[in-house]
């Protein structure tokens, strides 16, 4: 769905990222870590087309991301939910109205019906009209991730999805992106949560893929 | 726990919410425009007018001239019987008629008011003359008249009516500059106006990008407000302007050849195209910069 061959990207200095090769298969669950700073955002803004790789070839559903219009890369976002590491939401729109901001940009002639199954999921019911600003950190990340899942995208890239909320909130999201996974979703979680990832790991059979030295290399067992 | 799975509802009303509303550039677009429309009715009404008034004079110019006659009183009959009997025989003229005192009168009440005595005045006799085509020998008809009455001038207005209808289609010429200068200003400050609503937006417009907007679906949201906003101020600038031009004197009424600077007949129609005009040069503007921005902004 996603692969990298080759690739590297630099910001204007060094190279970040280099000879980034990877495939992330459909239904796979992938974790990403490595120190702050490491490139892991960078990974996922290569991964939805957000930056272009400087070497290397990223192609998205088979398509080369350099190959992609404007257009082009609006329609694979829609198939891609993305959660932020910032949680960025349009701040005069009630949470409602953001969750279903992927269906309503996607022009369709409907709006979502499973709005409140959703919110419901994500146990956000109760704030569904209340503006972003006046959401608690876990309350965004949550709403973030139910932004991500609403158009039902084939791949699920959440960036330090658990960043800022306490272990029990972090279980939590865990468990809705183990749950999508099972679903069939495709899901790549960037986190330096390695407790995270080995309650993860007894959960599901989860790949770890580790930023060291500019490269991304499969971490193995002993983690 | 369930699959989140889109499914049909209602339409997407929402689409001209996801750009937050702007404060007080709304008004900046719309008085832009108003006043635009505004100084563009007058641009239009001079440009009517002097095209109206370079018309009129340029035909009269081509057509007719007057002669006039100043003679001892026992002379009058004498020459004019010459002059009637001369342009009669003159080649090249269509028409020609002795004015009377009635017409005379009247076409001296609006300088000197009604009731005036004209027979105690020095006033000449006049006689218009409607040339044919081809016209006459101004000049020989000049000599001919000083040699049979000599008190007889003839006048084909070309000396003072020519530069007046060059001045009246220059005018004209000057209104639609105006128009084209007003309309090309609009656009650019619509166009700035956009582009910094985009700018004041790139946030919103980045999460939009990222949940799968494309540009023209995020263009639109800008498009269709400033379009509106255009066309609402241009709509309440026409208005005012219109109503300006009304309250205008009409000269029409009092000054014979002079025009007023109003709209007469079909001309007041002209204005209600200029909303319809803004707008469209709103949306062009608009659209340019919004496809322009995104692709700096994302
Ligand atoms: N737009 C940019 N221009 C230049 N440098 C950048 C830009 N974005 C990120 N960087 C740099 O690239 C490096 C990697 O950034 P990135 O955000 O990918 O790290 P990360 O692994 O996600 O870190 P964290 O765990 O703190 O989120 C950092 O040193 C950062 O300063
Ligand atoms: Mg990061």
């Amino acid at each position: 769905m996603i692969a990298f061959e080759n690739a590297a990207y630099s910001y204007s200095g060094g190279e970040l990222l280099s000879d980034v090769s990877l495939r992330l298969a459909p239904g796979s669950f992938h974790f990403l870590t490595g120190p702050s700073g490491s490139g892991k955002s960078t990974f996922l803004k290569l991964a939805y087309a957000e930056l272009l790789p400087t070497t290397g070839r990223v192609t998205l559903f088979d398509r080369d991301v350099t190959s992609l219009s404007r257009d082009d890369v609006a329609r694979t976002r829609r198939r891609i939910g993305i959660v932020h590491q910032d949680c960025k939401f349009l701040d005069h729109l009630s949470l409602a109205a953001n969750m279903a901001l992927p269906f309503t940009v996607s022009e369709r002639e409907s709006a979502p019906q499973d709005l409140d199954d959703l919110l419901d999921w994500v146990g956000l019911s109760h704030l569904s009209s209340a503006l972003p600003p006046q959401l608690s950190g876990g309350e965004r990340q949550r709403a973030a991730l139910a932004r991500a899942v609403i158009v039902d995208p084939d791949v699920i890239l959440a960036d330090e999805p658990t960043g800022n909320v306490d272990w029990e909130m972090s279980l939590r999201i865990l468990t809705l992106l183990v749950e999508l996974n099972r679903m069939g979703k495709t899901i790549l979680m960037a986190t330096h949560d390695l407790n995270l990832i080995r309650q993860a790991k007894a959960q599901l059979q989860a790949r770890v893929l580790r930023i060291s030295n500019h490269r991304i290399q499969l971490a193995g067992a002993d983690l | 726990m369930r699959p989140p799975a889109a499914k049909p509802a209602s339409p997407a009303t929402r689409a001209l919410q996801v750009v937050p509303p702007s404060g007080p550039t709304v008004w900046l677009t719309s008085f832009t425009a108003g006043a635009m429309a505004f100084l563009c009715v007058f641009a239009l009404a001079l440009s009517l007018a002097s095209g109206r008034l370079a018309d009129r004079w340029s035909e009269a110019l081509a057509r007719t001239a007057t002669i006039r006659l100043s003679a001892p009183p026992e002379q009058v009959q004498l020459q004019t019987d010459a002059i009637l009997a001369l342009l009669a025989t003159t080649p090249g003229i269509a028409s020609f008629r002795a004015i009377d005192d009635a017409e005379t009168r009247a076409l001296l009440e609006p300088w000197f008011g009604p009731g005036l005595p004209i027979e105690a005045l020095p006033i000449p006799r006049l006689f218009e003359v409607v040339e044919a085509d081809p016209g006459y020998d101004a000049e020989g008809l000049r000599q001919r008249l000083a040699a049979e009455a000599p008190g007889a001038l003839l006048d084909d207005h070309t000396r003072w009516r020519r530069p007046l209808a060059e001045a009246a289609g220059r005018i004209r010429l000057l209104g639609v500059l105006s128009i084209a200068l007003i309309g090309a200003a609009m656009a650019a400050m619509i166009t700035l106006a956009a582009r910094a609503a985009l700018a004041a937006n790139a946030e919103v417009i980045r999460v939009l990008r990222l949940v799968g907007a494309k540009d023209s679906y995020i263009a639109r949201a800008f498009v269709r407000r400033f379009t509106l906003r255009t066309l609402v101020g241009a709509t309440l600038g026409a208005a005012a302007g219109v109503a300006g031009v009304a309250a205008l004197p009409a000269a029409d009424a009092a000054g014979g050849f002079l025009t007023g600077l109003g709209f007469t007949g079909t001309g007041w129609l002209w204005p209600l195209v200029l909303p319809p005009i803004a707008a469209l040069v709103a949306f062009l503007a608009t659209r340019r910069a919004a496809f322009a921005k995104l692709k700096e902004l994302t």
